[in-house]
């Protein structure tokens, strides 16, 4: 057993959130850059190189890339072989805190949806915990900003749907959000497990690395055709219309009920800010 | 790129269309959802509003808090169409222009019209930069609301796109007619 002093946990989140509110994808830069090169519509144009200037002035200038520093969503994978005593999710809600205090992050959480009475540090988090074989923590980070998130659905489609129903659901959620979503979007897409499952996929397929594509021939081929598709409904950077609505697809997908096909897609803006610690 | 000064004048909107991309100066008022909730509820009891909405700006932004040494945190568009149903008793009573982000329904789009105003959308996702457009912030109102609260700006060539005129011209709609390669099946 190796005990773990939740003031670690604490730590490392608020280091991650303090980081990722700066500092966008590793690899995000860089594909933006690409788009710039297949990019025909001047506004569209003007927008990518405006993305670019600003990962440039955030991190020089230490100012938020967005002025939406998001919810904060952290996902903990914990080693088996783990002991630990006290309160974790008091834990990580103490790292949120002193990030969104220490660095002038926004906060932007309401404590009763209905009441929005803002909680004034941004907290609580939404925390997915796992337990897995080992005895090393991973905890990442995903502040995740609200415009995105509006515009992200969730279908239950039949299985007679098939490859043809999906498709058409996420163009219909592409084209839905427009411009409101912030494109050029990463679109996360979950397809199976069920009503809560889809969505949880969908979301930790925004995680996967930015250049990756799906180690499963079929899901790859749908990514492909998926992202060809969704770039030709011509909504192009910001909603002005262009040939980049979306720099990536990713698809994960899991085990579902035979009479079910749970599709969820959770759009993801240009700013796409998550990382990642193993302690 | 059109340099706009603020106050706006009748002939300046009408010159203005859809895909035009202007340089904007002068003073603007911040307002999101919470803060609209609240100027819509004073104007329904009679109440007097933090600021004069007859030929106003309002930006929809909520900055993160300024720094030390720094006016304003940072402050990019959030998305407008969240305020529509706010604008659509804010425009007859004088808001000439508003910005944003994403595109909004008819009636506020057939209100522009009407009223001779302007929807503008700045890029999103892009705060660090459009921050460093605002040389002056204020607080003027609902200091409770956080983020939500209502500023007073003086901004200097703040980089906007012309996305609804005075006309009907709408940007999304021409935009992406001109880039779309499929057409949505229904």
């Amino acid at each position: 057993m190796r005990y773990l002093d939740l003031k670690t946990v604490s730590d490392t989140v608020r280091e991650l959130l303090i980081d990722c509110a700066v500092k966008a994808d590793r690899h995000l830069t860089e594909r933006i850059k690409t788009a710039l090169n297949d990019e025909t519509s001047p506004l569209g144009k003007t927008v990518l190189k405006q993305i670019v200037e600003n990962h440039e002035t955030a991190l020089r200038d230490g100012i938020p890339l967005c002025q939406d520093t998001g919810q904060a969503v952290v996902f903990m994978e914990i080693g088996s072989e783990v002991a630990f005593t006290g309160d974790l999710n008091g834990a990580v809600n103490h790292g949120v805190k002193s990030a969104y205090a220490d660095a002038f992050l926004r906060k932007s959480i309401v404590g009763d949806p209905l009441k929005r009475i803002n909680t004034g540090d941004n907290t609580p988090a939404v925390i997915h915990l796992k337990i897995v074989p080992g005895e090393k923590v991973k905890i990442t980070v995903v502040p995740k900003g609200g415009g995105a998130e509006n515009m992200s659905a969730l279908k239950m489609l039949s299985p007679a749907d098939g490859e043809t129903g999906i498709v058409k659901f996420v163009l219909d959620t592409i084209n839905k959000a427009g411009g409101k979503a912030c494109p050029p979007l990463i679109v996360g897409i979950g397809i199976g497990g069920n009503f809560e499952k889809a969505p949880l996929l969908a979301k930790e397929a925004l995680l996967r690395d930015l250049t990756d594509v799906s180690p499963f021939p079929h899901i790859k081929a749908l990514e492909e055709k998926l992202l060809n598709k969704i770039n030709d409904t011509g909504i192009g950077p910001m909603g002005y219309g262009g040939l980049v609505t979306a720099l990536a697809v990713k698809i994960n997908t899991y085990p579902c009920h035979i009479a079910s096909l749970p599709v969820a897609v959770n759009l993801q803006c240009h700013v796409l800010r998550h990382k990642t610690k193993i302690i | 790129m059109k340099k706009i000064t603020i106050p706006i004048n009748k002939n300046t909107i009408e010159n203005l269309t859809s895909g035009d991309a202007v340089l904007l100066s002068g003073t603007i008022y911040t307002a999101r959802d919470a803060a609209h909730k609240r100027l819509v509820t004073a104007v329904k009891n009679k109440e007097k509003l933090p600021f004069t909405l007859n030929n106003a700006v309002i930006y929809y932004v909520g900055p993160t808090p300024a720094k030390p040494n720094m006016i304003i945190g940072a402050a990019g568009p959030t998305t407008a169409s969240r305020m529509d149903t706010y604008a659509k008793i804010l425009i007859p009573l004088g808001l000439k222009i508003m910005i944003g982000k994403g595109q909004r329904n008819d009636s506020v789009k057939n209100l522009i019209v009407r009223h001779k105003g302007l929807y503008l959308v700045a890029t999103g996702g892009i705060a660090a930069v459009l921050t460093k457009t605002v040389k002056k912030c204020e607080l003027i109102a609902y200091p409770d609301l956080g983020p939500e609260a209502i500023y007073r700006l003086e901004v200097e060539d703040f980089p906007a796109i012309v996305a609804y005129d005075s006309h009907g011209g709408d940007l999304f709609k021409t935009g992406i007619n001109k880039y779309q390669k499929n057409i949505p099946s229904d």
